[in-house]
């Protein structure tokens, strides 16, 4: 059988044919092997910079990488083709060993979409199909056009939703058309940049000072002097900032505040970049298919997620962003997104944004009267104690080594972590609905959880012989797709806790909730 | 994942119990096992192939204190005797708490699995939870006839839930039981 080009050929007859990725894809790939294939070059060239032919040389290296590169990308695209059967998916791929792989519709959670700069520029994406497998086990088909990658997705929907004859003929038609009826969505969540901007503000990172730290390590000789010695500092700095060194301790504070200050810029920027190329149009909208989420600069992405596979909702926030009323919200799930098997689906607003959307995917926001319960104050004054046994060493090795002003530090990080299990015992709380379980953490940062009682999955109560002798336990719950536990609560309210959750259970099949 | 391996309080203790006693099963210093259903023991083959299991781990340190005491590098005993001691300890000790500690109820809708010395876990999976069921029988248990029952679950936590030391024709019913009672996913 001739694989079919679904771009050229009528899509109607691709059912059940052997198609090929986009032909478009393997010159991406090609050029995606390019930029690979710099930074080989630049070394050669480097090492090589005294030989005659070293530019030349470099130059070759590239020209072989890059030609190498598109030529496996070449083989690959002529040897990979899928096939959309009548119940799943297939994918037959390797150049010198074959693998086929099935794939059935009703495995499939969910179809994502995915765009990174290079395949943007060629109208092609990435098409992942989520079966809760995760990572590289997930089903991926790099690169189809965007029509094809909507039309798969319409048609794994369909086949999904109710295998009946209808409902393909409806898919075959739409795709027929080769205008997909747009079911009208209502936009949940939307971020315009000068949301964008007071989010990113917040997102304060210090990974690029990491990340230059690393490469100055590996890339250090390069050079003209070595990074780790101080005198070479120090004649750099002689320069501009000599007269300094002369003007004794009060300049030398200056310098201290002025490097802080520079590096309170860089974290700011950093965090300012990392959210706009990330979050840059952000859009969440309720279609009849489930929730749909697309955001990112350069590499957009595209996702959808069915109402009932959401396990749980997660309210969380930040030190400063707290403060002001800002907070994220994301769903737990079975499904994977970028490597965290949480959804984030309003990464910052304020819940009266949020509430809308929690209740949209079937969930309550706690109630005013809700009766929230804390934990057992005995679980609070063993970790506090716990954590001065821990420190109480350290102090006394300063102690000992004759520096009795420095023990002052152990002990005040051994007041400050007793302070935390007072104001932990006073807001770690949780509480227990009709239908859900709520579960509030953290000190500085609160997070809220909350689970649908009917998809938890297992309940356990765990206890160490601390916790036994002194009266308290900790509730762990199978969520699937995330964990949950409520922990240092008293035994008698953990049995009560479970027995509630599991009645809630007992009243649901796994099959009836639709995973 | 298994227990922490007994350490000095489990060590230090004077006299060892005798025989696998019931009763230890409703000790006080368990207090939060007050379901509604009275804990099954496991069958006492359980306690045999714990110490097998024990015993294997344990001989080359024995033998290795022993080499050591024949070099007589150390003074007599100062090695070999602690070691043979602890050995001892972790083969007739042991296996008997663990036994002990360690327990199931099959409920109406669900099976709670209970375990651990020192950190103690008691965990229920209700039958309409569970994704699929393995009945493992390795090598020693299968010269006991006994089986190790597991059932998965979707949850991130408590993935898959172990019950070791089942006799074997009684983890085959349960499965049937808990299969019974899953319904068929709807494809």
């Amino acid at each position: 059988m001739t694989p079919a080009n679904p771009d050229t050929g009528p899509i109607s007859e691709t059912r059940n044919v052997p198609q090929r990725t986009n032909p478009l894809g393997f010159v991406t790939q090609g050029l995606q092997g390019l930029q690979r294939a710099i930074l080989p070059m630049v070394a050669v060239g480097y090492s090589m910079r005294d030989e005659t032919f070293g530019l030349l040389a470099a130059l070759g290296l590239g020209v072989f990488i890059a030609a190498a590169g598109a030529g496996f990308a070449y083989l690959h695209w002529r040897r990979l083709t899928y096939t959309v059967g009548e119940t799943d998916i297939r994918v037959e791929s390797g150049i010198l060993s074959r693998a086929a792989r099935s794939v059935p519709f009703e495995r499939i959670q969910d179809v994502s979409l995915e765009q990174s700069l290079l395949p943007r520029l060629f109208g092609l994406v990435q098409v992942r199909f989520e079966t809760g497998a995760g990572g590289k086990d997930e089903l991926s088909l790099q690169y189809l056009s965007e029509e094809e990658g909507e039309r798969l997705r319409d048609v794994v929907r369909a086949r999904k939703d109710g295998a009946g004859a209808e409902t393909r003929a409806e898919a075959s038609a739409n795709a027929d058309t080769a205008t997909p009826v747009e079911e009208p969505a209502k936009v949940l969540f939307a971020m315009g940049p000068r949301r964008l901007l007071t989010f990113g503000m917040f997102e304060f990172s210090l990974a690029v000072v990491a990340v230059i730290g690393g490469a100055l390590q590996t890339f250090g000789d390069f050079l003209p002097f070595d990074i780790w010695e101080l005198e070479g500092w120090q004649k750099l700095f002689a320069g501009p900032f000599g007269q300094l060194e002369n003007l004794g301790p009060s300049a030398r504070i200056l310098g201290a505040i002025l490097g802080l200050a520079s590096l309170l810029v860089v974290g700011v920027a950093t965090g300012l970049v990392r959210t706009v190329l990330r979050d840059w149009g952000f859009l969440l909208e309720r279609t009849a298919k489930g929730f749909r989420r697309r955001r990112g600069l350069l590499t957009r992405t595209d996702v959808v997620m069915p109402v009932h596979r959401v396990q749980a909702v997660r309210i969380g926030t930040g030190l400063v962003r707290g403060r002001l009323g800002w907070h994220g919200l994301s769903f737990v799930s079975m499904a994977q997104d970028s490597g965290s098997s949480n959804h984030v689906v309003a990464p910052f607003g304020q819940m009266d944004e949020l509430r809308p959307i929690i209740a949209e995917a079937g969930f309550e926001p706690p109630s005013e009267d809700l009766a929230w319960q804390r934990g057992a104050a005995n679980a609070r004054i063993d970790s506090a104690v716990a954590s001065a046994f821990l420190l109480a060493p350290v102090a006394v090795v300063t102690i000992a080594l004759d520096r009795p002003w420095l023990a002052l530090v152990p002990l005040a990080a051994a007041v400050f972590l007793g302070l935390r299990q007072v104001y932990l015992w006073r807001f770690e709380r949780h509480a227990l609905s009709p239908s859900q379980l709520f579960i509030g953490s953290g000190w500085l940062v609160p997070k809220l959880s909350i689970a649908s009682r009917a998809k938890l999955q297992s309940v356990e109560i765990s206890q160490h012989i601390l916790g036994r002798k002194r009266g308290y336990a900790t509730l762990h719950l199978g969520l699937a797709g995330g964990t949950m536990a409520v922990s240092g609560i008293a035994p008698d309210l953990a049995e009560e806790l479970r027995r509630a959750v599991l009645t809630s259970i007992a009243r649901t099949d796994f099959s009836e909730l639709g995973q | 994942m298994d227990e922490t391996p007994p350490t000095a309080p489990d060590a230090a203790l004077p006299k060892p119990d005798p025989i696998p006693a019931a009763s230890s099963v409703t000790s006080p210093w368990q207090a939060p096992d007050h379901d509604d259903d009275a804990l099954t023991p496991l069958h006492p083959n359980h306690v045999k192939v714990l110490r097998i299991v024990i015993a294997l781990t344990a001989v080359p340190f024995v033998i290795g204190s022993l080499v050591l005491e024949s070099a007589q590098l150390v003074p007599t005993g100062l090695f070999a005797v602690p070691v043979v001691l602890a050995a001892a300890i972790l083969i007739i000790r042991v296996p008997l708490r663990r036994y002990q500690a360690r327990g199931y109820a099959m409920g109406a809708d669900r099976l709670r699995v209970v375990r651990g010395l020192l950190f103690r876990s008691d965990t229920a999976v209700p039958f309409g939870r569970v994704q699929h069921i393995d009945v493992n029988q390795g090598p020693l248990e299968r010269v006991y006839g006994l089986a190790t029952l597991t059932l998965h679950t979707a949850g991130s936590h408590n993935a898959s839930v172990h019950l070791p030391g089942l006799l074997n024709e009684d983890a085959l019913v349960m499965r049937e039981t808990i299969r019974a009672h899953i319904k068929r996913e709807t494809v």
